[in-house]
């Protein structure tokens, strides 16, 4: 059914139509309304299961990580400052190949103190061994979600899942989204969870104990494999979704108005729809220029965007995160990728826009079309500041 | 075609719902829509802002609102510390709740044209009909009756859905006085 809905109310309804166990929740601007949600539908009956309030994020991560290894569904939902605190505990659900399903409301890390959008908090725990997803759209958020689990819970994959959405951004803006009435159709997308290892006293098992210097390397090595393969099972549950349910985003990538373009702005998240209207003002001029998103930020979609790229001039990469010390931190894997494979033909330019909540505007954007092809090698910089601050 | 909206107001007096409320009456009308907050601190009190977005096409686009089609002002002490004409488009129109004439207030508007701003008493109609403070709804069919691009019907049936049988039927109420004032009828105010 198409519907008017925030975006946290469709992220919402996306984790309950997954049918989850266990939800724990400890709230966090923007995330908040999400577990409002849940804990609602939870309360009126309408998703059964077992609601968690705890005291900290930290045992948000916690309740989730154990809940999980005794075999059921679970998920939770966090921010920033939530994140980060969580950060110690998502190490250990990674390692002990727990498919725990979470929302990441994008929001920048203090100080100072700013509780609005960017996407500093999902660079932080890029190492994890969380597959990193990132919606567009709260269209694209509401069926990121089911299939979430489905690639969490893969046999091969066991791996959990972050599905990345612009705080505010996306989380607190109400737009059209097309809901999915079956519920048993979504069964059969995704299977009842089955998990091959697990805590049970009827069979008792131990989980997470020590990894001693003979056995830690090669448990790190199966987890890096399994986010490797990971690739192929995200690409897959897109495309199973599309037969089922008729929609579709891309796999690890998406392109727009790629074909003959010979300048490409490469993102990620919800500033990409500011970026395509702004593509199609541009193509309306003449321009040959198109758009690369980015869906999967881990894994890396390293062939998807050699791929995409190795024919191009001029790449801008817009990213609402910055690496101090650096610079960018997509456009040095995007550089990184090319590189690898012996391509130095592209002008790849990195600029910071949108930290804390700094709107990216369609002149941002078109201002960046016109430097990058004068500039060469931007690393990461900072787009649009004040003077008055410096 | 799309058109913006851009809402000014205070925080506590319900601007983030009206954009929501208009945004799922544009969808009600046909059309897609968008709606979201300025998303400050959200503090009573504090000058806030809300924006809505219609149009015949999915919309992609995410930024603020800077040139609004339509702004909504629901509080005129806000004249004097924000902008709230900056960016309204040369057909553009400004409603804002006060029941001063045009001329008291123009000169706060950044020399925009009187005939673009509507002056509006709809603090007076909510008073009488809710008995309480709150304009939102009220404006909600004010901007109905004036704008055109949103139907009174709609802005009804989701302002009941809002807010429940008995206060949605008071506020349901309140905008359609506000729509007749407009419309010239002022016979339930």
């Amino acid at each position: 059914m198409k519907q008017v809905l925030e975006g946290s109310m469709a992220i919402a309804d996306g984790v309950r139509m997954a049918e989850p166990h266990v939800i724990s929740a400890y709230p966090i601007t923007p995330q908040t309304h999400i577990v409002e949600h849940l804990s609602q539908m939870v309360a009126d009956g309408d998703l059964k299961a077992e609601f968690i309030m705890v005291e900290s994020e930290h045992s948000a991560a916690s309740v989730v990580l154990g809940a999980s290894a005794c075999g059921v569904r679970t998920y939770t939902a966090t921010a920033a400052q939530g994140l980060l605190y969580m950060e110690e505990v998502i190490y250990n659900i990674a390692g002990m190949r727990l498919p725990v399903v979470m929302t990441l409301a994008n929001r920048a890390v203090s100080a100072p103190i700013n509780i609005w959008n960017d996407m500093q908090d999902a660079m932080a725990i890029r190492d994890t061994g969380a597959i990193m997803l990132i919606a567009e759209n709260n269209q694209e958020a509401y069926d990121m979600h089911i299939q979430a689990f489905k690639i969490a819970e893969n046999r091969d994959v066991m791996l959990p899942v972050i599905v990345n959405v612009d705080g505010f951004v996306l989380t607190h803006t109400f737009e059209v989204v097309e809901t999915i009435d079956s519920i048993d159709k979504v069964k059969e997308y995704l299977p009842p969870i089955n998990m091959e290892y697990k805590l049970d006293v009827e069979n008792p098992y131990s989980l997470g104990t020590l990894g001693e210097p003979s056995v830690y390397m090669e448990s790190r090595y199966n987890m890096y494999n399994a986010m490797k393969y990971s690739a192929g099972v995200i690409t897959g549950a897109a495309k199973e979704f599309k037969d089922m349910f008729g929609r579709f985003y891309g796999g690890l990538t998406d392109a727009y108005k790629m074909d003959d373009a010979q300048t490409v702005i490469v993102a990620m998240g919800s500033v990409l729809g500011t970026i395509k209207d702004v593509v199609d003002e541009l193509r309306e001029t003449g321009k040959k220029i198109g758009v690369l998103k980015v869906r999967t930020f881990r894994p890396f979609p390293e062939e998807e965007i050699v791929n995409a790229l190795k024919n191009v001039k001029n790449v801008i990469v817009i990213e609402k995160a910055t690496c101090p010390g650096k610079g960018g931190i997509l456009s040095v894997e995007i550089r990184d990728s090319l590189f690898k494979h012996k391509i130095n033909t592209v002008n790849v330019n990195g600029y910071t826009l949108g930290l804390g909540g700094r709107d990216i505007t369609p002149k941002n954007i078109k201002d960046l079309v016109k430097r990058a092809e004068k500039e060469e090698n931007v690393d990461g910089e900072f787009v649009g500041l004040a003077q008055q601050y410096l | 075609m799309m058109k913006e909206i851009r809402i000014h107001g205070r925080g506590g007096q319900g601007s983030v719902t009206m954009a929501a409320i208009l945004a799922i009456s544009f969808f009600d009308d046909g059309n897609y829509c968008q709606a979201f907050p300025s998303f400050g601190s959200e503090r009573t009190g504090a000058p806030v802002q809300a924006f809505a977005r219609f149009s015949d096409k999915p919309i992609r686009t995410r930024h603020q609102i800077y040139e609004p089609d339509f702004v909504i002002v629901q509080d005129i002490t806000l004249l004097k510390s924000v902008p709230v004409y900056k960016g309204i488009k040369d057909d553009g129109k400004i409603l804002i709740n006060s029941e001063a004439p045009v001329k008291d207030v123009i000169n706060e508007l950044g020399g925009i044209k009187e005939d673009a701003v509507v002056m509006f008493p709809a603090l007076k109609i909510a008073m009488k009909i809710l008995n309480k403070p709150i304009v939102n709804t009220t404006l909600l069919g004010a901007f109905s009756a004036l704008s055109g691009v949103v139907s009174i019907d709609s802005v009804k049936k989701e302002i009941e859905n809002r807010f429940g049988s008995k206060l949605g039927k008071l506020n349901a109420e309140a905008a359609q006085t506000a729509y007749n004032y407009v419309k010239g009828d002022k016979s339930g105010f």
